[in-house]
């Protein structure tokens, strides 16, 4: 180990997929694998869902389409200059778990931020074939060497509270809830008790 | 009387607020890379390197640990010898405001009610304690809120003791499970009042990661709560392994005859704090 490297060992070890999805490859997901996004995705917390949501009610559409898409739980840190982003790491997705089966009726494939989801949550994912994805939480430095572009998209002042579609590459996640049911976070606790 | 300028504290409130935020303390450092040599999971001891290259990264290039640069919570001991020339509570605020926008941290904080940003990431929240002398200390400690969202505070009857402060302690770090960012610091305040307790488990992250209180029957109760919490095999980042938690570190104050209260403060790995003496 070392604290000077640049590139984590980790790194080395995850399937890379792109996105949006290419056909077929949401379903091949499975709870625990290691992987890395390299792509577009759109970003939104806690007030750009209240916003999204409000849209929704008033019949209006969301700014973006999000059917395909995979939207990131994140309110990034601002960029210095000549950076794309700042610190980018993700938020703590159960405040989203309210709004998220809405979004996904609209299509939405992939769920990313840290943390579990409710119940309700993983069964929509399973309706829907969708998945949620953990990123490294706390590691907004790093991660944000993975984001090589960034714009605002909607939402402009609410801050880090925009809707923010970033170019991504290599960034790093761990499938939390596959579109088989299965949580992995849950079948960590499972292995725990039954090597008791 | 020694005299110190309002001036001088918004600039020094200002250069630890920027520092905080980009560059993780030593303790945080070596607890993180102690934890990494004791993890039993291949997955957890990869991720605790990732997170010491992020914390070098973070360093080399100024950008934040995480992007939760926090809500700033401001301890400041003022020696009852010294006379601020100004306003202490709006000197904090500017240097506070000042380093959030210098710095590139980000503004979190907004109205409880219409949830707007303040756009400044103040007002920050400061607790002051006379203490005896001429110096001024001033420690800020930017909380990050997936982990403060999982603190909680229990009004135990004494009967419960000191077996239901340890369960309590332990109960709500494991439903906390992966959303604080584990491994954590478990700020504990037991004893004193309701917001005397909340207040003790706060103040008790300002410890030194690791080290133990100095009454030995508490320094014991800190490492059987962290044991018990590692036991339990949620590890870091909830993906597995026995580092769940770095540190326990409980701080006491005299209750009640009729009171136990306890108070869990959790805070993530991105501990960030830095201190200053004036």
């Amino acid at each position: 180990m070392s604290r000077t490297r640049n590139t984590p060992a980790i790194m080395d070890q995850l399937r890379e997929v792109q996105i949006p999805f290419a056909a077929g490859v949401v379903e091949s997901l499975q709870a625990g694998d290691l992987i890395s996004l390299t792509g577009t995705l759109f970003t939104g917390r806690d007030q750009t869902h209240r916003r999204m949501m409000a849209l929704l009610d008033e019949g209006a559409g969301l700014p973006v389409d999000l059917a395909g898409q995979l939207l990131y739980y994140v309110g990034p840190s601002p960029a210095r200059p000549g950076q794309a982003i700042g610190a980018a790491g993700p938020t703590t997705s159960y405040r989203m778990d309210v709004y998220t089966p809405r979004l996904l009726a609209l299509g939405l494939m992939a769920t990313m931020g840290k943390g579990s989801r409710s119940q309700t949550v993983r069964e929509a994912m399973v309706r829907h074939k969708a998945v949620y994805l953990a990123a490294f939480g706390g590691a907004g430095a790093l991660l944000s060497k993975c984001i090589v572009a960034a714009e605002v998209v909607a939402f402009a002042d609410a801050g880090p509270e925009a809707l923010f579609k970033f170019t991504v590459e290599r960034f790093p996640a761990v499938v939390i809830n596959d579109v088989h049911g299965r949580d992995y976070y849950e079948m960590v606790k499972t292995a725990k008790d039954l090597s008791r | 009387m020694r005299e110190i300028a309002a001036a001088l504290v918004t600039g020094a409130v200002k250069k630890i607020t920027m520092e905080a935020g980009i560059r993780l303390e030593p303790d945080i450092l070596d607890g993180l890379a102690q934890a990494r040599e004791r993890e039993s999971s291949p997955l957890a001891r990869n991720i605790l390197d990732l997170l010491l290259v992020n914390a070098d990264i973070a360093d080399r290039e100024r950008i934040p640990v995480c992007q939760d640069t926090g809500v700033a919570v401001v301890f400041i001991e003022l020696g009852q010898d010294v006379h601020v020339n100004g306003d202490l509570g709006a000197a904090v605020q500017l240097g506070i405001q000042a380093g959030y926008q210098e710095g590139y941290l980000r503004k979190s904080v907004c109205d409880p009610i219409t949830r707007v940003n303040t756009g400044t990431n103040t007002p920050a929240v400061i607790h002051i304690e006379l203490v005896p002398g001429e110096q001024l200390k001033i420690s800020v400690l930017p909380k990050g809120c997936g982990s403060e969202n999982m603190s909680g505070l229990t009004m135990l009857a004494p009967s419960a003791g000191i077996s239901g402060m340890k369960d309590f302690v332990v109960r709500q770090v494991v439903n906390a499970g992966p959303n604080p960012c584990p491994p954590l610091l478990v700020g504990v305040g037991m004893g004193g009042t309701f917001e005397k307790a909340a207040l003790l488990a706060k103040k008790a992250l300002l410890r030194p990661l690791g080290m133990p209180h100095p009454r030995p029957d508490v320094a014991a109760l800190e490492e059987e709560i962290l044991t018990r919490i590692n036991d339990q095999g949620q590890g870091v980042q909830g993906l597995g392994g026995n580092n769940t938690a770095l540190a326990v570190h409980i701080d006491l104050f005299p209750s009640h005859i009729a009171s136990l209260p306890v108070a869990v403060n959790i805070q993530c790995h991105a501990h960030r704090h830095k201190e200053i003496v004036l």
